[in-house]
């Protein structure tokens, strides 16, 4: 099927099967390799875009369902002004180990701020507590969310 | 250096491992140099001076990471090494990671927390042979004497005023005689500008951009996409599958069985040997969704081997019944251990086990291949890719000089990748379809298919004399292996502190063979062994009415004391990193109700760390995690102070997850967990502050990707204890058993 998708302000046309989920189109069929596949199962949030401003597991949201949706990736969230917080943060703080799982960490952070400007430690920890992050730099995560929030 | 003796190295299977490991430390990294050379052997690019070191007319440095990137920092902290007595700015350095070239890099691998202590020295030789041949071309353009020129920030200079940078002196530099490394002289470390100052990583910029670093984000013209779906039991095969329905699928290019090759890992004696390619059907598709989804449609009949019937039940009954009865294999024994029990004032027993784990990288094992038209290219995140090129070459029938590799960024490791039967399995797909194929195993696949960190059941005795010294030490435990010869990590070094302090002291074991395959997981056989014998210190403080720090320190006696089999265990480094710790956590002030701290100490891979946790738990047995205190010493200088916080938390939380969280069980020959609901590092709902104190002390410095992690796992259970007297003698723990 040909879909046309509203991928980080551009239109980008896709031929896939109905199923596939937005992970795979955004990876195999754009060549945009910074959204990551981890469990592919909802579980992990590597994989986490911005749908109409919503943080959404791709994985698990088929192609078919995303209509005239606009979709944000790691690759386009540095040009918003949360985003630019964020990623400015994250290098200063230096967050990443492996850094696999850290697009998605940092589309949840920026979806955070974007509803809740100064969270909480306990507002931080609801919204990112799915995200995994196996090297375990959790305490940076944090860290560096509040020193975007400091900077609003 | 052989594969199978860098394996054996790193995987710390051998109970010669620690003596080996000393061999290498004790050379203080001469041992070592001799592997480097300044790699001119090869053609080299226009500019570069070495294999190292490439410098562009407008001065950009650009410098190799020959290692593997993990997440343990080493593409940014080895060129760090070269760079800081290279003398340039560390902004005027690129880097570029190096592809597998044995040729003009020795050492290419990550494990054992081995980067630190074998680049160390040789990587600032490299870069300060570099500035000697750059001053000695400027002072022979200048006529004038080298020791009257000095270096900063890239430039020449000489007091008559005259400067140049490196840039200029390149050609001059590339035609003179590097000096023979040893004979180098390297920086008064009070001089350093690189060295020991905070610096983020040098693919940070890119990662929060979403660059495709990661070997599962590699792109190749012409490339198809493959899944390999392997028997669930191991050590099973495959009779038949519905092929033809298969390839009938939109998009699909191909599907075969693979009928496997090599030393099954399941079939090695004790499955400790390197594995071969698996038996499995492969699906070739044109995008890794269809060739994933064609398994839906799957049909196979599989003949499931010899294991079919293991299961976790299984092996804890026939562990049940081997610690009944006298170890098969004692292979240490000193003094008589039975005797001085019957002697002793006070004796205790305990038993523990703890589970098999899975590593469960978050990038899945992935590797893109092109084995066609006699080319035999990979693309992988790889720890060993050393080893891989022999197995690719003995599976594949391809000579060893025609496997290229690249390494690729890994999405973490912990041991996992150093095995590479993805890249073996992507090969021969390739190979089969001659067109270039990314493999992409998914989470199921990844769980599923591990090299699990071996499970254990132990039971020790332990006696004390009447002032509460421990006499007696008799050690039993049940693992995995064949005769005497355990699995790969399952086994306990014989110099396993505190043998060599306790008079009386006996380790023996009783194997199980099985077709589980197992494997370095972070710290191997420690991450294990450190919770059983730093429970068993703290039961047997307590029995001996003492505090534990104290007791730690009474059983550590003499620093200069050595355990046999751990020639580089230094007593000293053990007792400074304990009373750091000790003052850090504030240890025996009051503490609210239920709330206990624990501590509990180890050396590994070199480094020593001792830890505190603070713990509190709740009627019902929920624990909650209120601080960690780490105090680690890895010796006189911390490279990257900025990534060596960050393992050394990262090493704590993952310590946690073994404690709280992470247990793989099998039934009916198989894996029963397949994705992170089953077995899920911590979660940020989970995770304490974690403050971290590293102790410098007059020592080479060595890695940082392990040490820190052991011992957060009896720190934490030994807290439970002081904060319920009831003791977590089996991992995961299960609050239920806390609760009341």
């Amino acid at each position: 099927m040909h879909y046309t998708l509203n991928v980080n302000g551009q239109d980008r046309s896709v031929d896939v099967d109905d199923d596939t989920p937005l992970l795979w189109v955004l990876r195999d069929a754009m060549n945009l390799k910074g959204t990551r596949y981890g469990c592919g199962a909802g579980l992990c949030g590597a994989c986490t875009v911005h749908i109409d401003g919503q943080p959404v597991q791709s994985c698990r949201m088929p192609v078919s369902s995303l209509g005239t949706s606009k979709i944000v990736t790691i690759e386009g969230i540095g040009d918003t002004p949360i985003g630019k917080r964020i990623t400015d943060a994250w290098l200063k703080i230096d967050v990443m180990q492996c850094g696999y799982c850290q697009g998605g960490q940092i589309m949840a952070a920026a979806a955070l701020l974007a509803q809740n400007p100064k969270p909480s430690d306990d507002d931080i920890v609801t919204a990112m507590d799915g995200h995994l992050c196996r090297c375990g730099t959790y305490l940076r995560i944090k860290q560096a969310i509040k020193l975007a929030a400091e900077g609003s | 250096m052989l594969p199978s003796e860098l394996k054996k190295r790193i995987a710390g299977l051998k109970p010669s491992r620690r003596a080996f490991l000393a061999v290498s430390a004790a050379a203080g990294g001469a041992l070592v140099v001799g592997y480097y050379t300044l790699g001119r052997g090869k053609a080299l690019k226009d500019g570069a001076l070495n294999a190292f070191v490439t410098i562009a007319p407008d001065n950009t440095v650009t410098l190799v990471a020959k290692n593997p990137e993990i997440g343990q920092g080493v593409k940014t902290m080895l060129p760090m090494l070269i760079a800081e007595e290279l003398d340039v700015d560390w902004r005027q350095v690129n880097i570029e990671q190096a592809d597998f070239d044995p040729e003009n890099f020795k050492g290419q691998y990550a494990g054992g927390s081995m980067a630190t202590p074998e680049n160390y020295t040789p990587l600032r030789q490299i870069g300060a042979a570099t500035r000697f041949v750059l001053v000695q071309a400027a002072a022979e353009q200048w006529g004038v004497s080298a020791s009257e020129c000095t270096t900063a920030s890239g430039m020449v200079h000489h007091a008559s005023g005259k400067s140049a940078p490196y840039g200029a002196l390149v050609k001059a530099a590339a035609k003179l005689k590097a000096p023979d490394l040893k004979a180098v002289k390297l920086k008064d470390p009070t001089r350093y500008t690189i060295i020991g100052k905070p610096t983020i990583g040098i693919d940070s910029p890119k990662l929060v951009r979403g660059a495709p670093l990661f070997g599962i984000d590699v792109e190749v013209p012409g490339m198809l996409y493959a899944v390999f779906h392997k028997c669930p039991v191991f050590g099973g095969s495959v009779k038949s599958a519905n092929l033809d329905e298969i390839k009938k699928l939109p998009g699909i290019k191909d599907a075969f069985i693979v009928a496997g090759a090599g030393a099954h890992v399941f079939e090695a004696e004790g499955g400790t040997a390197s594995t071969g390619l698996q038996p499995g059907i492969a699906i070739v598709a044109d995008s890794w969704w269809r060739a994933q989804k064609a398994r839906d449609s799957l049909k196979v009949v599989w003949d499931e081997g010899p294991y079919a019937h293991h299961s976790s039940e299984f092996f804890a009954q026939t562990a049940d019944a081997l610690l009944a009865k006298d170890p098969a294999w004692v292979y240490r024994k000193d003094g008589d251990p039975a005797a001085a029990l019957k002697t002793a004032a006070k004796t205790i027993e305990a038993r523990y086990d703890y589970p098999f784990l899975a590593h469960a990288t978050l990038e899945p094992q992935n590797c893109t291949a092109h084995v066609a038209d006699g080319k035999c290219e990979f693309w992988a995140p790889t720890q060993l890719p050393e080893a891989a090129r022999g197995l690719i070459a003995g599976t594949l029938g391809v000579k060893e000089k025609d496997v290229v590799i690249h390494i690729t960024r890994s999405g973490g490791a912990f041991g996992r990748r150093l095995m590479n039967d993805y890249m073996v399995e992507a090969g021969w797909i390739s190979q089969q379809v001659g067109a270039p194929v990314k493999l992409i195993w998914s989470r199921e696949d990844d769980v599923q298919h591990d090299f699990y960190r071996p499970a254990g059941w132990h039971k020790i005795k332990g006696g004390l004399d009447a002032e509460g010294k421990i006499v007696a030490w008799q050690h039993a435990f049940v693992s995995f292996g064949k005769g005497h010869e355990f699995a790969s990590c399952a086994g306990l070094d014989p110099g396993s502190y505190p043998a060599g302090r306790i008079p009386n002291l006996s380790f023996g074991t009783s194997l199980i063979q099985t077709g589980v395959p197992m494997g370095p997981l972070r710290a191997p056989s420690e991450n294990a062994m450190v919770w059983v014998f730093q429970s068993f210190l703290d039961e047997l403080a307590h029995a001996a009415g003492k505090d534990p720090i104290d007791f730690a320190i009474a059983v550590l006696g003499k620093p200069e004391t050595k355990p046999l089999g751990a020639e580089v265990f230094s007593a000293a480094r053990v007792l400074g990193v304990l009373t750091k710790v000790r003052t850090m956590c504030g240890w025996g002030r009051k503490l609210p109700a239920r709330t206990g701290l624990g501590v509990a100490f180890s050396f590994c891979h070199l480094g020593y760390a001792a830890e505190v946790v603070e713990a509190a738990v709740a009627k019902d047995g929920t624990v909650t995690l209120n601080q960690v205190w780490a105090a680690i010493d890895v010796g006189r200088q911390i490279v990257n102070p900025m990534g060596a916080e960050n393992q050394a938390q990262g090493s704590v939380i993952d310590g946690l997850a073994h404690a709280l969280n992470e247990k793989i069980t099998f039934a009916n020959g198989r894996t029963v967990q397949s994705n992170f609901d089953g077995h899920s590092p911590l979660t940020m709902r989970q995770v304490p502050p974690v403050e971290v104190a590293f102790v410098l002390s007059d020592h080479e410095p060595s890695g940082l990707g392990e040490p820190a992690m052991p011992p957060v796992i009896p720190a934490l259970t030994n807290a439970i204890f002081a904060a319920t007297g009831k003791r977590v003698r089996s991992l995961p723990i299960d609050p239920a058993m806390l609760a009341g």
